[in-house]
């Protein structure tokens, strides 16, 4: 473990609370209670107030300008990469990637290497559990190289079903692009142990790591992963900025995602070269204000022991698995063993559409619908389902005001 | 003569604020939904569905005897019960007061969120269809 300071705020939920100024709101003459963190996260005071600095004293645009602004404002923006780096345990800050969000790092992959690497008759592994953010891009590039899209099976508690992966991966396997904690059932699949299968087959692995940054701390290094995608506004940070974790050597290997400014080393009408990591994959002015803030996000995250926020969410995630089984006409989605901040479900019959408006009459936000994985809800044979997603900032008086909605909702609905 | 597009909105604005809590207007609102009879089954096909991403709308219309007559459903009850209020105000009209008709019952009884295209209930694009329906069939009536 390195060096670092090690005495820890200490976890006090209502302190917490405090930090976060959306939260003392009302919606429909309730307090809210945000149960949406699935779709996006709040944002502390911290963050917040790191943005309006920026704009307020410090914004320039980077990389270029030889005055005190530029340089200043390029500084900041580089340290949030040396910082992410450092959250993730990366090898180098040159393997950390500013995007527009995971959606558009798995585009950069699926463009860049996709296109450049996948030959006719090669295949990439997805499951059925995968965001369309994870499955779209797949076909598309699959289609105009001629591979193949395989896709491993789950049961019906929301498992992969590894034997059937295992079978699945042979020598043309060239990738398996899973997600790590889905965000409809909340399942968290056996990562490492899919990395190390793959790589006895020499397949590289993609990790959608949308839902997992928010609920755990991820090591690049320890898991040994190829590719990692993750958005910043689920995670405490701005919206519009995504991080694409990639292993040196492979992002070195694969050509440019956009042409533009920044990411060009030399350009003249007969030839340009190339910049190097990571700007060969930045073209244009990047989102600064946003990337800066998001500085400000991980330095919250390190204020706290994460075991703390782990064992919080875990102990909410359970208060409200068992109060809401005894609603009348609940059905449970997405049973797994190991499970972060999501409880899905359904009451009965009823269209989730039913239970998500009721809830809002309540102040109550959740999420209702198919959850962009739509093979997904397929499998299940449902149209949706109501899902109620956690972050560490949500307390009890959140899971007792949705488990009186939910009850309402039960009550009149069904 | 039977009432016009604005004297049933009056009456559905009046029956609205007996309501003093949000609950009752819901569960008034489900109990239209489960009493609207729906479509039958040769309507419930892909041209009648009506686009929204969340709850799905089915739309049937017809002219009869110089009136425009809907018919729908939806798989979600809150928005079938919004349906219910549409149909009783707009349906059995003269196709061209469809299409010129000022739907303000919707916001007098506080639903009006429901029609924000946000929402992507179907229900807005609904009320287009209705619309643009009742256009076509003014023409041949
Ligand atoms: C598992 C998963 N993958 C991908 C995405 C897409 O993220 P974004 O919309 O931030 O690109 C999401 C967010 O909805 C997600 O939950």
């Amino acid at each position: 473990m390195s060096g670092k300071v090690t005495s820890f705020r200490k976890f006090d939920v209502e302190k917490i609370r405090n930090d976060f100024p959306v939260l003392h709101r009302e919606v429909n003459g309730n307090p809210l209670v945000y149960l949406d963190n699935g779709a996006s996260s709040q944002k502390p005071k911290q963050v917040i107030d790191r943005m309006t600095r920026y704009y307020e004293h410090e914004h320039a645009n980077i990389h270029r300008g030889v005055h005190h602004l530029s340089q200043r404002a390029t500084d900041s923006y580089e340290q949030v990469r040396e910082a992410t780096c450092n959250y993730l345990n990366a090898a180098s800050s040159r393997e950390i990637l500013f995007t527009r969000g995971t959606t558009e790092s798995i585009n950069l992959v699926a463009c860049s290497w996709g296109r450049h690497f996948l030959k006719e008759g090669d295949e990439i592994i997805i499951s059925t559990m995968e965001h369309h953010s994870n499955i779209v891009p797949w076909q598309m590039t699959c289609e105009e190289r001629g591979a193949k899209l395989k896709v491993i099976p789950i049961s019906k508690a929301g498992e992969l079903d590894m034997e059937a992966f295992q079978n699945l991966l042979n020598e043309r396997t060239r990738l398996v692009s899973l997600v790590h904690v889905s965000n409809a059932l909340g399942t968290i699949n056996p990562v490492k142990e899919i990395i190390n299968l793959a790589h006895q087959c020499n397949a590289l692995v993609l990790l959608d790591g949308a839902q997992a940054l928010p609920h755990m701390k991820v090591d690049m290094r320890a898991l040994d992963v190829d590719f990692y995608a993750f958005s910043a506004h689920k995670m405490l940070g701005p919206t519009g900025l995504g991080i694409l974790y990639g292993r040196e050597s492979l992002l070195d290997s694969m050509p440019p995602y956009q042409g533009g400014g920044e990411m060009i080393e030399r350009v003249t009408f007969e030839k340009t070269t190339y910049n190097e990591l990571p700007f060969k994959f930045e073209a244009g002015t990047p989102n600064i204000a946003d990337t800066i803030a998001f500085g400000s996000a991980l330095e919250y995250y390190d204020e706290f022991d994460q075991d703390e926020l782990i064992a919080h969410e875990q102990d909410l995630l359970a208060y409200a698995g068992q109060r809401l089984s005894q609603v009348d006409g609940i059905e449970f989605v997405g049973m797994a063993r190991d499970k972060a901040g999501v409880i899905s479900f359904n009451l009965k019959d009823i269209h989730p559409f039913d239970v998500g408006t009721i809830l809002d009459q309540m102040g109550i936000a959740v999420r209702t619908g198919h959850h962009c994985t739509q093979p997904l809800m397929d499998f299940y044979g449902i149209v949706g389902t109501v899902r109620a997603s956690f972050a560490f900032y949500n307390n009890q008086t959140d899971v007792d005001a949705l488990v009186d909605g939910v009850e309402k909702a039960s009550a009149i609905l069904l | 003569m039977s009432s016009s597009i604005d004297e049933i909105q009056d009456q559905v604005i009046e029956e609205f604020q007996l309501f003093d809590q949000w609950i009752e207007k819901y569960e008034y609102i489900i109990e239209l939904g489960k009493n609207l009879p729906g479509l039958d089954d040769q309507y419930m096909r892909d041209e009648n569905l009506v686009p929204g991403c969340q709850s799905r709308v089915w739309l049937h219309a017809e002219l009869k005897g110089g009136k425009a007559v809907y018919a729908a459903d939806s798989d979600a009850i809150i928005t079938k019960g919004i349906i219910a209020l549409l149909i009783r105000v707009l349906s059995e009209q003269p196709p061209e007061k469809v299409h010129e008709a000022e739907l303000y019952f919707i916001d007098r009884i506080g639903l009006k969120d429901h029609l924000s295209s946000t929402r992507s209930n179907g229900l807005v694009s609904m009320i287009n269809k209705m619309r643009t329906v009742a256009r076509d069939l003014s023409k041949i009536a």
